[in-house]
């Protein structure tokens, strides 16, 4: 999922810094970066711009510094640190990570551990009891929670699950600021996800128009035989 | 009078919204069409699943104990449910 990372790290500092340097320093790395992959990485290891949207320090207990830092997918916090710790003079090394949210999806009520997973398992294999695994397992649509949403008209759901881009007549509400160019999910009117997709159209111009291609379907989710076909112009009853 | 249709297109909505909150998506949904109604002969709102359909299709917000691949504990997690079809979203360090 190509979608916002957040990771909690221990950088370790090779040196001693003053704290005002180190919060400058650590500040000056929020934006842009250049970026290139490690000899160990599976990507080709070209130069790349990757954009770090905040560093926060929540703890100095030198020589270690607790840093949540919030960045674009594709970053290498390790290489990030490693660039710290050079620009500080003393050096520095990651020495632990932890990936605190991707996307949608952070540490909260949903997040369980192999054991608690294994236990509502059981609960449903054994004991009959699959209320446990069943509060487990998110719907979907939750992986595209983070997205802007277009809901759309019964009659348009068909067309589609089988490829079709989804044209202005079909759609019956949508988020407002969605903008030409962004990922959207296609909802139907019960909330089920249909497709993502990419908006041809912002919220104004699909508000304004009565017709035109509003959003490229990309990737189909949903069965094809959910929805029937329903042929020709006709109000959904 | 509210039909059928427009109480299930409420729950859809409502559910809808549960989406945006989990996500913390603060954007209004805007209405372009002057009656919205769903057939309930087709479809149902996602949080109505019985627990195969969620199995078919659901999302499980793993955290991922050190040391094993996720391709390992994929592995554990379709025998565990016996699933023929799971992927993971990625790990934080591959092998």
């Amino acid at each position: 999922m190509l979608s916002t990372k957040e990771y909690v790290a221990v950088m370790q500092l090779h040196g001693h810094v003053g704290e005002e340097q180190l919060k400058e320093v650590i500040k000056s790395f929020v934006g842009r970066i250049y970026q290139k992959p490690p000899v160990r990485s599976s990507v080709k290891r070209a130069l790349r711009i990757k954009e770090i949207y905040n560093i926060e320090i929540l703890e100095i207990q030198y020589p270690f510094v607790l840093m949540r830092i919030e960045c674009e997918h594709g970053t290498y916090v390790r290489k990030l640190i490693h660039d710290i710790g050079d620009v500080l003079g003393v050096g520095a090394h990651m020495r632990e990570l932890r990936r605190t949210r991707t996307g949608p999806f952070k540490e909260d009520e949903t997040l369980v551990t192999m054991h608690e997973l294994s236990e509502a398992a059981y609960m449903w294999k054994q004991m009959n009891d699959d209320k446990p695994l069943s509060d487990i397992i998110l719907p979907v649509e939750f992986g595209v929670s983070h997205i802007p949403k277009v809901i759309v008209m019964d009659g348009a759901v068909s067309a589609i699950t089988h490829g079709a881009d989804l044209a202005v007549p079909g759609i019956a509400m949508l988020h407002e600021g969605i903008k030409p160019g962004d990922s959207v999910g296609i909802f139907t009117l019960k909330g089920e996800l249909v497709a993502t997709g990419i908006a041809k159209m912002s919220t104004e111009q699909i508000i304004q128009s009565t017709k035109g291609i509003a959003v490229k379907t990309k990737r189909v989710i949903m069965r094809k035989d959910t929805y029937p076909r329903l042929w020709g112009r006709r109000k959904s009853q | 009078m509210s039909s059928v249709g427009e109480e299930l297109v409420e729950r859809g909505l409502d559910f809808i919204r549960k989406l945006d909150e989990y996500a913390g998506l603060r954007r209004r949904l805007v209405l372009v069409k002057h009656e919205v109604t769903t057939n309930p002969a087709y479809g149902k709102v996602p949080s109505e699943r019985t627990l195969n359909e969620k199995l078919r299709l659901g999302i499980i917000n793993l955290d991922k104990p050190p040391g094993p691949t996720s391709h390992e504990v994929v592995a554990w997690i379709k025998k565990m449910l016996g699933l023929t079809k799971a992927g993971h979203g990625g790990t934080l360090v591959p092998r």
